[in-house]
């Protein structure tokens, strides 16, 4: 019996589940490293908040009788950054609650893989944000290893309780401006040795996991670039300016600009198709962030800043269609 | 050396080491030959043989009909046995002229006339075009004495030869491009005396420098034509691509090459356009790949009307079990429902599937990774066509393109979902074009 199908009788190796494993390859030196620095607690959270978002799956197409794709991987990549995206010193209920808040309302009720329209692990933290504003901002555990000698006290009493964004958005002083301008400061955000959520403490491992992805095609860093790119640029206006005291290295290298700007605003579902929507996405979302992060309520602006450009994805991919060949 | 290319496209492995060092290699005929009557695009051929006559090689066994149409000619010597019915390799079950081979008789074909080619006219070049029953073919076998016959609105600037075979596993053209470079390229410089143009281009893709280099050698002979590398990329060879890639013009939506003054044809074209000038040979053979799972790779030079099993039991048969059987290359080639469908003449090649290699897949909801959208040669945007398309907007994705989509499967070679993205443009197109 010959097997008749139309054309193309190959395809490429690249799968869903081979882009969402990687996508979860490419977190673990973060994740190795943030267990090193903050201690076992982190195993433990984020393996609660990967069970809670796998199960939440699990659970919604068992009972609406769907078809079952917890092995796709992409729930675990939302519990994992979810987990990111919590101070290490959360009670165990909040990546239980965020993930299942990000599967089941964010993920599943809008259908599922493929078709939400907010990147479900920054709902889930928005919506932590604002039921616990108190657990989720200025929790924060200072690294368990890694000096800080060499900093100011002030400023590191200040980052012994706080994130650096936080220090100064609550105390924007000019030697607290100078010691976060400080090389030394620059450095231990690139390798990692202060204070924040999981996932945002080390530039250079998140930057190692994203290239990865990059080279392999399974993000597209022009959204990236964009995306770090516009934050250091418009920040460095506004340095000039005058508006900020830190300079643009110190922003992009602080919060989540980076874990935001690898890894959640490259989500292929929640991200233009595009190039040109792509770039523009990019670099409207690091306006956005860095505009929130001066002018705005919050220390940081990243999670927001992308949420905000998830919901001008459809417009964007309307804007930037090609032009058809020889049209 | 900088190398042409145009924008999208996808890079693949080629396997064409499997069958690129198979010397072309005449057979020995099947016992049956089917020759369909429609072998071409365009209007069925027409028998004008008796039942039980006695056919010679070459000789003609149906005649043109109608504007768009080439005679047949039997490639064996044996006796005409009428018409039946027979699975085609492009479509279903097809008329086609059966002819018992004469085993006794296996003399070759021989020139009939001596001619001075060198003061052919333009018109008596392309009548012993159309007489020699020569189409295109490099797949979509249009009749070569109809695209040769340019409106005079139209002035032809470029003439490209397209040697880039950018089908992963076929070698027919480059084999021929590695053993008869002088006979190709007499056979261009008639396309050139027909055509007129400005720049005559011999472009072949970066994956088969050696063949270029060997076209190359035949330079002192034909000092006007310009020997052009390209990126080795899929589609590369696709007639709109290539006219983008060498003259950066784009053929308007629609519209046909000789519009932006191009004229393409393939190296397998010009070399019978030589054949049949120089020889007096009609197109009653081709170079055929034969490959993928078989034993022995081969490119066969093969009667037209030749059974693929007959071709495949000459490779010493498939390893493994044999679960597809390819007309033409992976990525646009036809799935035989029958192992008996026969050679026509734009068959380049067969590609034989095992039941390893022939995995179905399950599609899964699109994840909007966008490979689709930066593949897509046309610039088109495959992945919320499909959506449209799934919705029943045809007018919708007809206002977005689908109808110059050229079904060259890189979309769906590329989505990580498995959505049959070229096969519902397929359709769509289809039914769009049925509507009108």
């Amino acid at each position: 019996m010959l097997r008749i199908s139309p054309a193309p009788h190959i395809t490429s190796k690249v799968s869903t589940k081979r882009i969402m494993w990687s996508v979860v390859a490419a977190l673990m030196p973060a994740f190795i490293y943030s267990i090193h620095i903050f201690g076992e607690r982190v195993i433990l959270l984020t393996l609660i908040s990967v069970l809670s978002a796998v199960g939440s799956e699990y659970a919604f197409e068992k009972i609406t009788k769907r078809e079952i794709r917890i092995f796709d991987g992409s729930a675990v990549i939302t519990g994992i950054l979810l987990a990111f995206n919590i101070s290490p010193k959360s009670p165990w209920w909040i990546p239980l609650v965020g993930s299942a808040f990000a599967i089941l309302v964010v993920k599943q009720i809008f259908g599922g893989i493929g078709y939400n329209i907010f990147n479900p692990a920054l709902a889930g933290r928005a919506f932590l944000t604002a039921s616990w504003p108190g657990l989720m901002a200025g929790n924060w555990a200072p690294p368990a290893s890694g000096t800080l000698s060499g900093l100011p006290t002030q400023a590191l009493d200040g980052i012994a309780q706080a994130t650096p964004l936080t220090l100064l958005k609550v105390n924007p002083t000019e030697s607290i401006a100078q010691s976060l301008n400080s090389t030394y400061m620059l450095k231990a955000l690139f390798f990692g040795k202060v204070g924040g959520c999981i996932g945002e403490t080390s530039a250079l491992l998140l930057l190692i996991g994203a290239l990865y992805l990059f080279i392999r095609k399974h993000a597209d860093w022009k959204i990236s670039l964009g995306y770090i790119g516009s934050v250091f640029v418009f920040s460095a206006i506004l340095y000039y300016l005058g508006k900020t005291p830190v300079i643009p290295l110190f922003h992009i290298l602080s919060g989540g600009v980076m874990l935001g700007g690898l890894f959640m605003a490259t989500d292929m579902v929640t991200s233009p198709v595009t190039v040109k929507g792509r770039w523009i996405f990019g670099i409207a979302g690091g306006i956005i962030c860095v505009l929130i992060r001066i002018w705005g309520g919050y220390p940081e602006g990243v999670s927001y800043s992308i949420l905000i450009m998830n919901m001008f994805v459809p417009l964007l991919d309307k804007i930037s269609e090609k032009t058809i060949f020889g049209r | 050396m900088s190398l042409l290319t145009f924008k999208g496209g996808i890079h693949l492995h080629d396997y064409k080491e499997k069958s690129k060092d198979a010397k072309i290699k005449r057979i020995a005929p099947p016992d049956f030959i089917y020759l369909f009557l429609s072998q071409h695009t365009g209007i069925p051929s027409k028998p004008i043989l008796e039942k039980g006559e006695e056919v010679e090689i070459g000789q003609k066994v149906a005649k043109a009909s109608g504007k768009l149409s080439v005679p047949l000619h039997s490639p064996v010597n044996g006796t005409y046995m009428g018409t039946l019915m027979h699975p085609h390799p492009l479509v279903g079950k097809k008329e086609a002229i059966k002819i018992k081979v004469n085993k006794e008789n296996s003399e070759p074909f021989k020139k009939t006339q001596k001619n001075k080619r060198t003061n052919f006219t333009k018109q008596k070049l392309i009548s012993i075009i159309k007489d020699k029953g020569i189409v295109g073919m490099g797949g979509a076998a249009f009749p070569t004495y109809f695209k040769l016959q340019i409106p005079s609105s139209k002035k032809i600037k470029d003439v490209i030869i397209n040697g880039i075979e950018c089908e992963p596993y076929l070698t027919s053209d480059y084999r021929l491009m590695m053993e008869r470079p002088e006979e190709i390229m007499k056979g261009v410089d008639i396309i050139k005396k027909i055509v007129k143009p400005e720049n005559v281009w011999i472009a072949i893709e970066s994956n088969k420098l050696d063949a270029l280099e060997i076209m190359k050698n035949t330079a002192s002979l034909f000092p006007w034509a310009n020997f052009v590398a390209l990126i080795t990329k899929y589609p590369q060879g696709s007639e709109k691509q290539l006219i983008d890639a060498i003259t950066g013009r784009k053929v308007p939506e629609g519209g046909l090459p000789f519009d932006v003054g191009a004229y393409v044809q393939n190296i397998g074209t010009s070399y019978a356009i030589y054949e049949a000038v120089y020889l007096d040979k009609p197109l009653f053979e081709r170079v055929v790949t034969v490959t993928g799972s078989v034993r022995h790779q081969s490119n066969f030079l093969v009667p037209i009307g030749t059974p693929f099993d007959y071709l495949i039991n000459l490779t010493e048969g498939p390893i493994g079990k044999i679960s597809k059987i390819i007309n033409g290359g992976p990525l646009m080639g036809i799935a035989q429902s029958q192992l008996d469908s026969c050679v026509v003449k734009g068959t380049s090649g067969i590609v034989v599937q095992n039941e390893k290699e022939c995995l179905e897949k399950e599609p899964t909801p699109c994840i909007r990774c966008g490979a689709c959208v930066d593949c897509c040669p046309m610039k088109l945007l495959p992945t919320e066509l499909y959506k449209h398309i799934e919705m029943n907007r045809l007018e919708k994705a007809k206002e977005m393109g689908v109808l110059s989509c050229m079904e060259c499967g890189s979309c769906s070679y590329v989505c990580p979902a498995n959505i049959p993205l070229t096969q519902q443009f397929k359709i769509a197109k289809n039914r769009i074009t049925k509507k009108k």
